[in-house]
């Protein structure tokens, strides 16, 4: 799921630096599962904006709400009537479910209170690593199911590079060397031969970000 | 002859070749690239032009490399794909080769928190396979990448790239020097040996795989100038090992930089008498001037002038 | 508010903070005034919420008392309650409240004594720090 991070607290006082009354609104999908944007984490989050405001002798009225998903119009537009009531909208949701809130009620500002990280897995409890970055052409089937892409600094597509030592990325010790991992998988399955052929160029520019914002439309379901 | 470079005309003769290492300063003062240059002249075939090495910033090596042409020397132009998409890469090989370069190295490029940029967004729109993929289709087939445009005029170059004995996963460097042969590569210089037993282990599974016969295969070396030098490259530098012998050797020794080039002109001179090795990169950095003494103690010396 | 006697919010655990509280009132152990106790079945079951809605609602000292560290009755709840206790304590330096209000003590079911002197001790300490900040 995407993962995030709350953005400090100081970075966020500073947002809300003009407003008396605000909604903060999180997200139980993805933010709940990482810990940062849930119906807790709004809790959390309200009460330490609240005591913080009320030092600084500077009130700040806080509603609070979690949507079901953020990224989803009908579950945004049961926002609409706190929206009305508030100067400011805090939101921490995802990038996505910022975003969808500040389309719908375009009058109003909409404060992003997380930085969105990647796209990962669930480790071990409170660990949460990187594992896709959404390149648009999946390759997973030629390396094992280990991503070279997200999983490697430098998305090498055709083996590591000098520096993979011990296992490790030539950055960080702590960081597994990617092509490492993909080549003791593929070994394990027997497809070994896979790390002999030549893997081309990614159309980087066609299929990935780098195109532009990428849409996908599904003409059966449109209504 | 794919581009008549004195480097490809020495290998193809079965001459055992010499290049250096010249690193371009950090800015635009010409004087440091002469200063380096001369040290190297007379003493090698060809020499190699970092390009951003370790990410720090650097003049270009194609400007660089270019300089040395119009002194006389020939350069071995290093192009890392860090920093730069497929459409730098050959516009930039274009200019190379107009430039009168002719010989050039294809690097995958240390990565940018090493250097002094460490907020640069990483290209990497080619990996260093892809590139000398890339570099031989515009060669041999005269178009670039793709195979839409043709090339307005003709490429000719010496293709090179990296090898590196010691990183992991052991078992698959050959196979990954199999496959840059695949994608083109004319000449390999391997990183610098301080290993030799595991070098040899690796030249052994090089020729086992025939592929000694299917490129020319420059060893490289690099004299140490102390042992706090040995045991800083075998901590940070990423793909070197030093074995824990020759770190003594160099703590032991009353005139440590003395020794060091006594060890590497020893790893040369056991690099001559190895099969299927082709020549030696010796990298003398930061200690340039110190090519004329490594090379003519090496036996290395004259360096032969072919037509 | 007749005195300044400070607030202090102490969660008890059932296996033993809220005995060890019983006994120190069952022996007529002196207990400051502005102590308030909320049982729970287990350390554990205190949140950053809790500890931030006490703070937020006017405490100007938070307690934990729970088990000793090997001793949790479910495992790890105290140690649960003293890892989300660091956090709070993160997020109340980034908004200028005074770490030490909120705290972790470790007893035995049968530590009346230590219980009393623990809210004893805390009641002293909060009178120096003064009132919190955010009242």
């Amino acid at each position: 799921m995407i993962k995030v991070e709350q953005k400090p607290v100081d970075e966020i006082l500073d947002f809300l630096e003009p407003y008396n009354k605000i909604l903060l609104v999180g997200c139980n999908a993805c933010v709940a599962v990482c810990h940062a944007g849930g119906e807790k984490e709004v809790g959390i989050l309200a009460a330490a904006l609240r005591m913080a405001r009320k030092k600084l002798g500077h009130k700040l009225e806080i509603l609070e709400d979690c949507s079901t998903r953020q990224c989803e119009p009908e579950f945004v537009e049961e926002l609409r009537e706190k929206v009305k009531s508030v100067e400011a909208v805090l939101s921490i949701a995802c990038g996505v479910g910022v975003q969808t809130v500040a389309g719908r009620f375009s009058d109003i500002a909409v404060y992003p209170g997380v930085n969105t990280q990647f796209m990962g897995e669930t480790t071990e409890l409170g660990v949460w690593v990187e594992r896709c970055q959404a390149c648009g052409n999946c390759v997973l089937h030629l390396t094992g199911g280990i991503c070279p892409v997200a999983r490697c600094a430098k998305q090498l597509l055709n083996g590591p590079c000098g520096g993979s030592q011990e296992g490790s990325c030539e950055i960080d010790k702590e960081i597994p060397c990617a092509w490492q991992q993909i080549h003791d998988r593929l070994k394990a399955i027997g497809q070994l031969d896979r790390m002999a052929q030549f893997i081309p160029a990614k159309k980087w520019g066609r299929e990935s970000r780098d195109r532009g914002p990428r849409t996908i439309v599904r003409e059966d379901l449109k209504p | 002859m794919k581009s008549g470079s004195n480097l490809e005309k020495i290998l193809e003769k079965g001459l055992f070749a010499v290049t250096g290492e010249l690193g371009p300063p950090k800015g635009n003062d010409i004087s440091v690239v002469e200063k380096k240059a001369e040290f190297l002249r007379g003493y090698v075939d060809a020499v190699n032009i970092t390009d951003n090495q370790t990410a720090i910033v650097r003049m270009s090596s194609i400007a660089a490399s270019s300089l040395l042409i119009q002194r006389d020397l020939e350069p071995v132009m290093q192009m890392v794909t860090r920093d730069r998409n497929r459409i730098a890469i050959q516009s930039d090989i274009f200019g190379a080769t107009a430039l009168g370069i002719r010989n050039m190295l294809c690097l995958t490029g240390d990565h940018q928190s090493f250097g002094n940029q460490i907020d640069s967004k990483n290209v990497h729109d080619l990996d260093s396979i892809q590139l000398i993929d890339c570099v031989r289709t515009m060669r041999d087939e005269g178009t670039i990448l793709g195979g839409e445009e043709e090339v307005e005029g003709q490429l000719r170059i010496f293709i090179g790239a990296a090898a590196n004995p010691f990183g992991d996963p052991f078992e698959f460097r050959v196979i990954r020097l199999a496959k840059k042969i695949h994608a083109g590569v004319d000449f390999i210089q391997t990183q610098c040996i301080y290993d030799m037993n595991r070098f040899k282990e690796w030249m052994q599974m090089v020729r086992d795989q025939g592929l000694h016969e299917k490129v020319h295969i420059m060893a490289g070396v690099t004299p140490l100038k102390s042992a706090g030098m040995a045991r800083y490259m075998n901590k940070n530098v990423s793909g070197i090992t030093i074995p824990g012998e020759l770190i003594d050797r160099m703590a032991k020794a009353p005139k440590p930089a003395e020794e060091g080039i006594k060890i590497c002109v020893e790893q040369i001179e056991e690099l001559k008498e190895m099969e299927g090795i082709h020549g030696v990169h010796i990298m003398a950095i930061e200690w340039e001037h110190k090519m004329g003494q490594i090379t003519e103690e090496a036996g290395l010396l004259p360096r032969p002038t072919v037509s | 508010m007749e005195s300044s006697s400070p607030r202090i919010v102490a969660f008890c655990c059932d296996r033993s903070g809220y005995v060890a509280a019983d006994m120190a009132g069952q022996l007529g152990m002196a207990l400051p005034v502005g102590l308030e106790i909320i049982r729970v079945p287990c350390a554990g079951r205190i949140d950053a919420l809790h500890m931030l809605q006490a703070l937020e609602n006017g405490a100007d000292g938070v307690l934990i008392v729970a088990c000793h560290e090997e001793n949790c009755q479910s495992l790890t709840g105290n140690l649960r309650a003293k890892a989300r206790m660091g956090y709070v304590h993160g997020i109340m330096e980034k908004i200028g409240l005074e770490k030490e209000r909120l705290e972790i003590c470790n007893l035995a079911s049968n530590d009346g004594a230590k219980f009393a002197e623990t809210v004893r001790k805390k009641s002293e300490d909060l009178e120096r720090l003064g009132p919190s900040p955010i009242k």
